[in-house]
């Protein structure tokens, strides 16, 4: 890999390089989530909205795998985050 | 990787248990051992745990149990050489009356005796250890220092490319269908992937153990239990450092290392439906408690909310050894505690099969003991 390739961050959130995520692709996972859960890409505040398509990119060149057989990664609630005294009976700021 | 048909050792189930079981199995000596998955790495309930790791327990067997992970967790990066996000900031336990903070300080005389420096710390102390705590109603603490948190993913990443440089072969996606016996051995396995030959086969499916289990004839009392569990945005430390645990407040709350904090409660009802959904109700009960105990989180976010499931059994305590069924080993039953006695689960196991004294004594763990009606009851699970 062109070395000024290796230092781009993918996740902002969590700051994790396109250096890294090959390392682990190259390591033999394929899913986004194993990516997800080995780096913490895509578990920051932004929960891999930046990050994700960019990572399926990934394993797709480097698997040989076409990109719509690539495993997305899971969605999980509340997708948008919210304050815990919002949920909160009578909570509000 | 090419699938084999053959294996002196089948291990089914791919989480902490399994890859534990593995590493110290090919540690230990053992040639040509397979991991089936059914899922990814970490896709099952290790993946979804609240990663804890604690000695305070109720049971004289558990005690030794986390006491012996401890020791194995304060050495795991140099034995691995990856890191497994060890964070030893206490659990402090709280108790809500008399009554409870009697049963804290027995179970904390059994921990002593047993060489786990458990102590009663007062309020003003237990603030100084967790300095967002309010918890004025709470009658008394108890805190053991050496009790933490370890990331699970990483824990578990770290077993397993281990294991694989020792050759150790793991099969992800790939499901155990049937469990093959012959003149009463178990003999080899049925996947989705085929058929595999094996001299030993090894039950870790964790909430799934019965199911297995059951395919090779072997009954076990086992049940998987859904728990919720959700976990924020990363904020500056010093929030909750030690996992803040209560039985009769039902909750444990910790915040990792990175910042986020990490939160669950056990269900009501207990679902036993291999489901994994969530509820709006959970995470509004959650953040009451957790506002309440730690009134500063009222404006950090919730950014991730999932379930998992334990692995219950009767008793609350594991299941170690072998079955009815010659050759065929059960480790499991950890009932929501698999990931923090994985590592010294995996390790006795291993001596045991290779034919050297395990560190700890499992033989009271034998599945028989609930036909036997000797149960070993753990009162401290939440």
């Amino acid at each position: 890999m062109p070395d000024k390739e290796k230092d781009i961050v993918v996740c902002r959130c969590e700051e994790i390089t396109l250096g890294e995520i090959r390392e682990w692709i190259d390591r033999g996972y394929d899913s986004v989530n194993e990516i997800k859960r080995v780096l913490r890409a895509g578990m920051g505040p932004c929960q891999g909205r930046g990050c994700q398509d960019i990572i399926m990119r990934e394993i797709s060149r480097r698997h040989g795998i076409p990109l719509d057989e690539v495993e997305a990664g899971t969605v999980r609630p509340p997708v948008k985050s919210i304050k815990t005294g919002l949920l909160v009976a009578g909570g509000g700021e | 990787m090419e699938w084999k048909n053959k294996a002196d050792v089948v291990i089914v189930g791919g989480g902490i248990l399994g890859v534990a079981t593995a590493y110290y199995l090919a540690k230990l000596g053992r040639k040509d051992i397979v991991v089936l998955e059914k899922g990814t790495v970490c896709s099952g309930s290790t993946g979804r745990c609240g990663a804890g790791i604690r000695a305070q327990w109720g049971t004289e067997m558990n005690c030794r149990l986390g006491l012996a992970a401890l020791d194995i967790f304060e050495q795991l990066d140099d034995e691995l050489g990856l890191p497994t996000g060890l964070n030893q900031g206490g659990y402090l336990l709280v108790a809500y009356s008399e009554k409870e903070f009697e049963n804290l300080k027995k179970g904390m005389k059994l921990q002593n005796d047993l060489g786990v420096k458990t102590r009663v710390v007062s309020l003003a102390e237990a603030r100084g250890i967790c300095p967002a705590l309010d918890a004025s109603d709470a009658v008394g603490f108890t805190y053991h220092a050496r009790d933490g948190h370890a990331d699970p993913f990483l824990t578990t990443f770290a077993y397993l490319e281990v294991a694989k440089r020792l050759g150790v072969s793991y099969f992800r996606r790939t499901e155990v269908t049937g469990v093959t016996v012959k003149g009463g051995k178990a003999v080899g396995v049925d996947t989705t992937k085929g058929h595999i030959d094996a001299d030993l086969v090894i039950n870790c499916a964790g909430a799934y153990a019965q199911v297995i289990a059951k395919m090779a004839g072997v009954d076990l009392p086992n049940w998987g239990e859904r728990h919720e569990i959700m976990i924020t945005e990363p904020v500056e430390p010093g929030v909750c450092p030690p996992m803040l645990m209560s039985f009769s407040g039902n909750y444990y709350i910790q915040q990792r290392p990175h910042g986020s904090i990490i939160c669950g409660v056990s269900p009501k009802g207990h679902p036993q439906d291999f489901e994994l959904r969530t509820t709006w109700q959970f995470i509004t009960h959650m953040s009451t408690v957790l506002n309440k105990l730690l009134p500063v989180t009222k404006g950090i976010r919730i950014v991730r909310h999932w379930s998992g499931l334990y692995d219950m059994t009767p008793d609350g305590s594991p299941i170690i050894g072998e079955t009815d069924v010659k050759n065929f080993y059960h480790s499991t039953g950890y009932s929501g505690h698999g990931f923090m006695l994985g590592p010294i689960a995996g390790k006795i196991l291993a001596q045991h099969l290779t034919g050297s004294k395990p560190d700890i004594d499992f033989s009271m763990l034998d599945y028989r003991r609930f036909a036997r009606g000797e149960l070993i009851v753990e009162p401290n699970i939440t």
